[in-house]
């Protein structure tokens, strides 16, 4: 099983996450954002930074970078696609994911641990955790603020879309929680199918004890549980 | 030809950046300011002689990526 981790200009977290991926076993590679063949890779990885300098809006001109049409062929063949951060922001500008990422409601950039919840175990990021489990990962966003019209919120809550909300160290996701004002205090979402599926925080950067937390590496896991389903 | 693109968020979605601008105004003692809303403006140099067909062109542009349909709304001006 093989990743590909994409590399578009402005990308700063690739290397974070090839390295949490092959720290559990897994096989991980970069890819250009120019690249056009993804044939021989099992899942892709969209990596948080500043995609084409994050110009217009975050993630709007990689939407249109060359390796996309491959992503999309991949998200439609059910294999597992996972945007981070900025990876999480380009998802939702092609189309693969509802919503928006805003300005955070606070207009701070926003670099600190967080908790979130794991609101169910049905997603590539999940699958390995359990329901309820709260896991502490860093935010390190300016735009992390989910947003979606209200018909957009209301059908990803019914089909339970939503994977990860922003909580307390308890487990309570309230207001006083919420980090950046994100609608219904959600870090994290997937597709219908759960093989595309996103989140703000940063797991690659709490993978190991030494970094403050090894939580993130539950998302991994995750993501390589389902690399070998989507191979069955 | 030149044409000009806002772009504005709905209204219903939030604009914090309006709101911080709105809040240092007030702040400054413009009592009278009840909101601001922040948009953006693109102006282009298209080549073209059809003000119609530049027009179309513009559209397709912001339908695909000068605004994004979730959160904006957009108003095309072609210049004279």
């Amino acid at each position: 099983m093989t990743t590909a981790v994409v590399v578009f200009p402005g990308t700063n977290c690739e290397h974070d996450v090839v390295y949490a991926l092959r720290a559990i076993g897994e096989e991980a590679e970069l890819v250009w954002h120019r690249d056009t063949d993804l044939s021989s890779f099992d899942g892709v990885v969209l990596p948080g930074g500043f995609a084409h300098g994050d110009y217009l809006r975050t993630g709007a001109i990689a939407r249109f970078s060359p390796v996309m049409t491959e992503v999309v062929r991949m998200a439609d063949a059910g294999r597992p696609v996972l945007g981070i951060c900025n990876g999480f922001q380009v998802l939702c500008e092609a189309g693969l994911l509802p919503g928006v990422l805003l300005q955070n409601r606070d207009l701070k950039f926003i670099c600190r641990p967080i908790h979130v919840r794991v609101e169910h175990t049905n997603s590539i990021l999940t699958r390995a955790a359990r329901e309820g489990q709260v896991l502490e990962i860093p935010l390190n966003s300016y735009e992390g603020n989910f947003t979606a019209t209200d018909a957009t919120l209301d059908a990803i809550e019914a089909d339970a879309q939503v994977i990860l909300r922003y909580c307390n160290p308890a487990g309570v996701v309230d207001a006083a929680a919420n980090p950046n004002g994100s609608l219904g205090n959600i870090a994290g979402i997937m597709n219908p199918g759960g093989n595309v599926a996103a989140v703000m925080p940063h797991p690659e950067r709490a993978c190991e004890d030494i970094l403050g937390s090894s939580d993130g590496r539950i998302m991994f896991e995750s993501f390589a549980a389902s690399l070998e389903a989507a191979n069955v | 030809m030149e044409v000009t693109v806002t772009v504005r968020r709905r209204p219903n979605i939030a604009d914090p950046a309006g709101a911080a601008v709105s809040k240092a105004l007030r702040d400054l003692g413009y009592d009278a300011v009840e909101k601001v809303r922040i948009d953006r403006t693109i102006t282009l140099t298209i080549d073209g002689a059809d003000p119609v067909a530049v027009e179309e062109r513009v559209r397709e542009m912001c339908e695909r990526l000068l605004a994004n349909p979730v959160m904006e709304d957009y108003h095309i001006e072609v210049g004279p």
